[in-house]
């Protein structure tokens, strides 16, 4: 029981952001044509916020099997990092390890990162536990904002903007750390400059293929200047 | 295929890929991670959420009414009220309630 008071108590930082941008989630999904069965099998097995929110863009637009591959790996290449620096951690976690592995989000990982847990706790347990409930969190906001969001007594034209908000802001945020802006300087130019030549639905391949290209030439430029903040 | 069940692969596909991503390194851990992964994972971040601010600006048009307006004076919002006061919730609430009142009642 101190082990699951522990673990809610660990996990509450994340409980607002979960449920609200679950819930901007829902909205943005049904408003597509996807309802609640498609909401609760995509936060229930895909689990990957920024993901999601682009994922209901390339279901909505019927894209390529190839696109979609591609795109959820440029876009969560950052959890191979995490689960790299939880290796320590999760090795001997038995049966919890699946799951642990499965559900280590940016927020998630944020909390557990430190690898510290309260003492009198089972360790395995307590992360097991932070992480079942931070997806319950977005589980239940991406439900909700399904729900709502035809009952919702104002319009919600417009709301897909949060998708925009959220990488705006992530983009500030991290313009703000990042020692170096090569890596964003690069990501935002060349996708301007493939929309630009290949038009709003054929240049996300030719972006990724050109950012990769891109950054592999300015490895030794980047590398050069100590380390980068990813 | 029906598109439901086009959807369906879809999603399946995203989740698939993600699981494998994270994984990855446990199923692995026992080779050396290449230097060149590690440099792409710690610049691939950034450069991709650059991407993907221009990915969601992509159907916006600057060269017809109300010429990207309401998405150039919300992304400012967001920019500035996000570099005062580094609130990633807050900063998302108020871009998208600003833009949800321009493209409705003012544009």
């Amino acid at each position: 029981m101190k082990t699951v008071k522990a673990a809610f108590v660990k996990s509450l930082p994340v409980m607002a952001g979960y449920i609200i941008l679950g819930i901007g989630f829902g909205i943005l999904a049904h408003n597509a044509g996807y309802g609640f069965l498609w909401v609760l099998a995509m936060s229930l097995f895909i689990y990957a916020g920024s993901m999601q929110y682009v994922g209901v863009g390339l279901l909505a637009g019927g894209a390529s099997v190839l696109t979609v591959i591609l795109t959820t790996v440029m876009v969560n290449a950052r959890h191979l990092f995490y689960s790299i620096s939880m290796l320590r951690h999760y090795r001997n976690a038995g049966r919890y390890k699946p799951y642990l592995i499965f559900s280590l989000t940016d927020e998630t990982y944020s909390l557990l990162c430190d690898g510290k847990v309260p003492e009198g706790t089972e360790p395995d347990r307590f992360r097991f536990l932070v992480s079942l409930f931070n997806q319950s969190y977005w589980v239940l906001g991406s439900v909700i904002g399904s729900l709502v969001s035809g009952i919702l007594p104002f319009s919600t034209a417009g709301i897909e903007f949060s998708m925009t908000a959220l990488f705006i802001a992530s983009f500030t945020e991290q313009w703000i750390t990042a020692k170096d802006h090569i890596p964003a300087v690069t990501g935002l130019l060349g996708t301007l400059l493939c929309l630009i030549a290949f038009g709003p639905d054929r240049f996300l391949i030719p972006a990724m293929l050109l950012i990769t290209l891109l950054l592999t030439l300015f490895r030794n430029r980047i590398s050069a200047g100590k380390k980068v903040d990813a | 295929m029906s598109t439901s069940a086009y959807s369906a692969l879809l999603v399946a596909v995203m989740s698939i890929v993600t699981i494998l991503l994270r994984a990855a390194p446990f199923l692995a851990f026992k080779k050396k991670i290449p230097a060149y992964v590690v440099y792409l994972g710690q610049v691939l971040p950034a450069a991709i959420i650059g991407m993907l601010v221009i990915y969601c600006l992509k159907d916006t048009s600057l060269l017809s009414a109300p010429f990207g307006a309401p998405e150039i004076i919300a992304g400012l919002l967001v920019v500035g009220l996000h570099a005062w006061k580094r609130n990633i919730l807050l900063s998302i609430l108020a871009g998208t309630a600003a833009y949800m009142i321009l493209t409705q009642l003012v544009f």
